[in-house]
C-alpha cells in the first residue's frame, strides 16, 4: 500500500473536520479527494504531509508508521494552491532548494544537482526560465516549477492542494492533462485535492469524495459518477434536477406523476424521498413515444458549448427541469422557445430520506 | 464617438476632485511655512550657532576629549543596542505572527509601552530595579557590576525605549506574508534555521534594516531616559544629547550647538538611509 490512514480524525473549536477518516491508496495511483470547501480536504492532506497534525489516528507511507513524523522527515511532495515558490530564489534556486538543504553527508554533488534540476525543469518543460524569478512567471508556469521542486526530492508521495484553482479555466485543462501524462510517466503515489468534480473525474484513478469531514463515497471515477453512494455524492458530481416526493406502496412520486420505485426501495413504507436526473438523461421529442412522458415548454434556450441546455416548465411539475440536448437533435427538432415538447426521464436514482445537501 | 466623449467625462471627474486654486495655494503655502519656521529655521541655527566663532573654534568644540568621550558613548550604545533589538524584534515578531498562545493579544499591546510612556519614567524604573539602593542592585554592586551611574544603565535604559521600533516594523510584515513559503521548504526537509536564513530572512531584511535605522536614530537621540539613569560623568557616562545640555546650560553655547551639529549630521544621514529604503521598499513591492 502506498498511503494507509487509519482512524484519522480532527477537532477544531467549534467543529469536527474530519471524523474518522479510513483510506487506504495503492502505490503508484493518482487519488482525488473531492469535496465541497470547509469539507476537511485540505486538512486531511495537511495532515498527511505533517503539516497539521491529527488527534487521533495512524498514517503510514509505503508500509512506514509516519503519525508523529516532522513533515521534514516525511519525505513528501507538497504542491500548494497559490504555488507558494520562494520569491527571493530563480527558478533554478527553487528547484534545488530541497536538495541543497540535505545534510552533507546525503547531498548530491554540485554537478548532479544541476542535471538533476535540469532533468526535473526539462519534465516539467520549464527548462527556459532556468534564471527567472517567480514574479516573472505566469500561474501555470509557477504551479509547474513549484511540482518540479516538488519531485526534487524523491518523494515517496506527491500531495497537492488544490493545484489549479487559483488558474484561469483554459490553462486550468491544459494542466490537468499535462498531470496526468506526468504521473503516467513517474507514477509517484499522488493525492489531489479539489471541489472541481470535472477535474477529479478527468484526472483521478479513484476518487474520494469528502462532506462534513467524512468519506462519502471511494471508487473509481466510472463507479462514483454512474453509482453515487448516495444523494450528497450524486448531487454533487455533476448538475442535477432534484425532486423532492414520498416513496409509497412501491411508487415514487415525481412532481404530480409516479413512477416504479427502485427494486431495495419497493417494500419501504411510506418515507419522503429525493429523485435525481441529470440534465443529459432527459429525452426531449415532438411526439410523444410513451405514457410516461410528460409535457413541457421551453422557456429559455442556452449554448453550451456542444450541448444545447433548455429549460423548461413542465406539466405537474412545481420547479423548472434542466435538460441538455445534443446540438444536432436540437437543429433537427427545430426547438424554439415556448415550443411544446415531450419530456421523458431516461435515468432516474431515487433515495429515500430528506438528505440535506 | 465614444473616444472624446470618455475623454470628456475623465476631465470632468478630475476637476470636480481636486480642490479650487486658492485652497492648492493656501495649503502648500502653509506646508512650507511650517516647513520654513519648525525644520529649516532651527536647523540654520544650530549651524548659525555652531560657527559662530568660526571653524577652529567648532573643530575644538566637537574634538575636546568630553565630546569625542561622548561620541563613543553614543556610538557604543547604539552598537549594542541595534543589534540586540534586532535580535529581540525579530523574535517577538516570529512568535507574536507565527505561534499561537495565550496572551499574545495583550503581549502586542504591550509592546508599544516604551512609546506610551515618558521617557523619564522608564529610566526612574531601572534606577529603581536595579539602583545601588534596590536588594538586586545592592546585591550587583557586592560582586562588583555597576548598572546605574555607568554605561550598562545607559545601554539598558536605551534598550527599554527603542525596543517596539523593530518589532512593530516586523510584524505587520511578517503577518501580511503566507506561511506558505515555509511549509513549503518543510515539506522539503528544510531544517529551522535553513528556513529562516534562506527564507524567512529574505524575505524580510528590508523592513528590518529599516526597524534598524529608526532604532539607531532614537538610540542616538534619546535624552529622557538616559538622563536619569547616567549620572551625568563628564568623560564617562554622558552621552552626546546629554553632553549637548550640559554645555547648554554652561551658558556655553557655541560649543553646545556645534556638538548639537553632530546630533544633526547622524539625523540627517539616518533619513537619507529611510529614503533610500523606502525607495528600495517600492520597487520590490511592486516586483512581487
Amino acid at each position: 500500500m502506498g498511503i494507509e490512514l487509519q482512524n484519522i480524525s480532527k477537532q477544531f473549536t467549534g467543529y469536527t473536520a474530519l471524523d474518522n477518516i479510513n483510506l487506504s491508496i495503492a502505490t503508484g495511483d493518482l487519488i482525488a479527494l473531492l469535496g465541497p470547501s470547509g469539507c476537511g480536504k485540505t486538512t486531511l492532506l495537511r495532515i498527511i504531509a505533517g503539516l497539521e497534525s491529527a488527534d487521533s489516528g495512524k498514517i503510514i507511507l509505503e508500509g512506514k508508521d509516519t503519525t508523529n513524523l516532522s513533515p521534514r522527515e516525511k519525505n513528501v511532495g507538497f504542491v500548494f494552491q497559490h504555488y507558494a515558490l520562494f520569491r527571493r530564489l530563480n527558478v533554478f534556486e527553487n528547484v534545488a532548494f530541497g536538495l541543497k538543504v540535505l545534510e552533507r553527508s546525503k547531498r548530491p554533488s554540485k554537478s548532479e544537482i544541476n542535471d538533476r534540476v535540469e532533468h526535473l525543469l526539462k519534465l516539467v518543460q520549464m527548462e527556459w526560465a532556468i534564471k527567472r524569478y517567480p514574479s516573472q512567471l505566469s500561474g501555470g508556469q509557477r504551479q509547474r516549477v513549484a511540482l518540479a521542486r516538488a519531485l526534487a526530492v524523491n518523494p515517496k508521495v506527491l500531495l497537492l492542494d488544490e493545484p489549479f484553482s487559483a488558474l484561469d479555466a483554459k490553462v486550468r485543462q491544459e494542466l490537468r492533462r499535462w498531470l496526468r501524462k506526468l504521473h503516467e510517466e513517474i507514477h509517484v503515489t499522488s493525492i489531489f485535492v479539489t471541489h472541481d468534480q470535472e477535474e477529479a473525474l478527468e484526472l483521478a484513478d479513484r476518487i474520494v469524495v469528502i462532506n462534513k469531514g467524512r468519506i462519502e463515497q471511494q471508487g473509481s471515477p466510472q463507479e462514483v459518477y454512474d453509482h453515487p453512494a448516495n444523494a450528497f455524492v450524486y448531487n454533487f458530481l455533476g448538475n442535477v434536477n432534484v425532486f423532492h416526493g414520498r416513496i409509497k406502496e412501491g411508487m415514487v412520486s415525481l412532481g404530480e406523476h409516479l413512477v416504479d420505485a427502485p427494486d431495495e426501495l419497493k417494500n419501504v413504507d411510506e418515507k419522503p424521498s429525493q429523485t435525481f436526473v441529470r440534465p443529459h438523461e432527459i429525452g426531449i421529442s415532438k411526439i410523444r413515444s410513451s405514457e410516461t412522458d410528460v409535457i413541457g415548454t421551453i422557456r429559455e434556450i442556452r449554448l453550451l458549448g456542444g450541448q444545447i441546455g433548455l429549460n423548461l416548465s413542465c406539466e405537474g411539475f412545481e420547479h423548472p427541469i434542466e435538460a441538455e440536448v445534443p446540438r444536432e437533435l436540437y437543429l433537427n427538432l427545430q426547438l424554439s422557445k415556448g415550443d411544446k415538447v415531450f419530456v421523458s426521464f431516461n435515468r432516474v436514482k431515487v433515495f429515500s430520506g430528506d438528505y440535506e445537501i | 464617438m465614444l473616444k472624446p466623449e470618455t475623454s470628456t467625462t475623465t476631465t470632468a471627474v478630475k476637476r470636480r476632485v481636486s480642490d479650487p486654486l486658492w485652497v492648492r495655494i493656501v495649503l502648500i503655502s502653509l506646508t512650507f511655512l511650517f516647513f520654513v519656521f519648525f525644520i529649516f529655521l532651527p536647523l540654520g541655527m544650530v549651524f548659525a550657532q555652531a560657527f559662530q566663532k568660526g571653524w577652529a573654534f567648532y573643530l575644538e568644540c566637537i574634538t575636546e576629549p568630553y565630546a569625542i568621550k561622548a561620541l563613543q558613548l553614543t556610538l557604543t550604545t547604539v552598537a549594542i543596542v541595534v543589534p540586540l533589538n534586532a535580535l529581540f524584534g525579530l523574535s517577538a515578531a516570529w512568535a507574536i505572527t507565527k505561534f499561537n498562545f495565550r496572551g499574545k493579544a495583550t503581549l502586542k499591546t504591550l509592546l508599544d509601552l516604551p512609546f506610551a510612556v515618558s521617557p523619564v519614567i522608564a529610566g526612574l524604573i531601572f534606577v529603581l530595579l536595579v539602583g545601588s539602593r534596590t536588594p538586586f542592585g545592592g546585591w550587583l554592586g557586592e560582586h562588583g557590576i555597576k548598572i546605574i551611574f555607568s554605561t550598562p544603565g545607559i545601554i539598558i535604559a536605551t534598550l527599554f525605549v527603542t525596543f517596539p521600533f523593530i518589532a512593530r516594523e516586523l510584524i505587520p510584515l511578517m503577518e501580511a506574508q503566507s506561511r506558505d513559503e515555509e511549509e513549503a521548504a518543510l515539506t522539503l526537509g528544510a531544517k529551522g534555521w535553513q528556513i529562516f536564513s534562506k527564507i524567512t530572512l529574505p524575505n524580510i531584511r528590508w523592513g528590518l534594516l529599516y526597524g534598524m535605522i529608526l532604532c539607531s536614530a532614537r538610540s542616538i537621540g534619546e535624552f529622557g531616559a538616559v538622563s536619569v539613569v547616567s549620572g551625568h560623568i563628564r568623560g564617562q557616562t554622558n552621552t552626546v544629547p546629554l553632553h549637548v545640555e550640559i554645555l547648554y546650560s554652561e551658558y556655553n553655547f557655541t560649543a553646545s550647538f556645534a556638538v548639537a551639529s553632530i546630533l544633526v549630521f547622524l539625523a540627517l544621514l539616518t533619513v537619507v538611509g529611510k529614503v533610500s529604503l523606502e525607495k528600495h521598499f517600492q520597487k520590490h513591492s511592486l516586483e512581487n
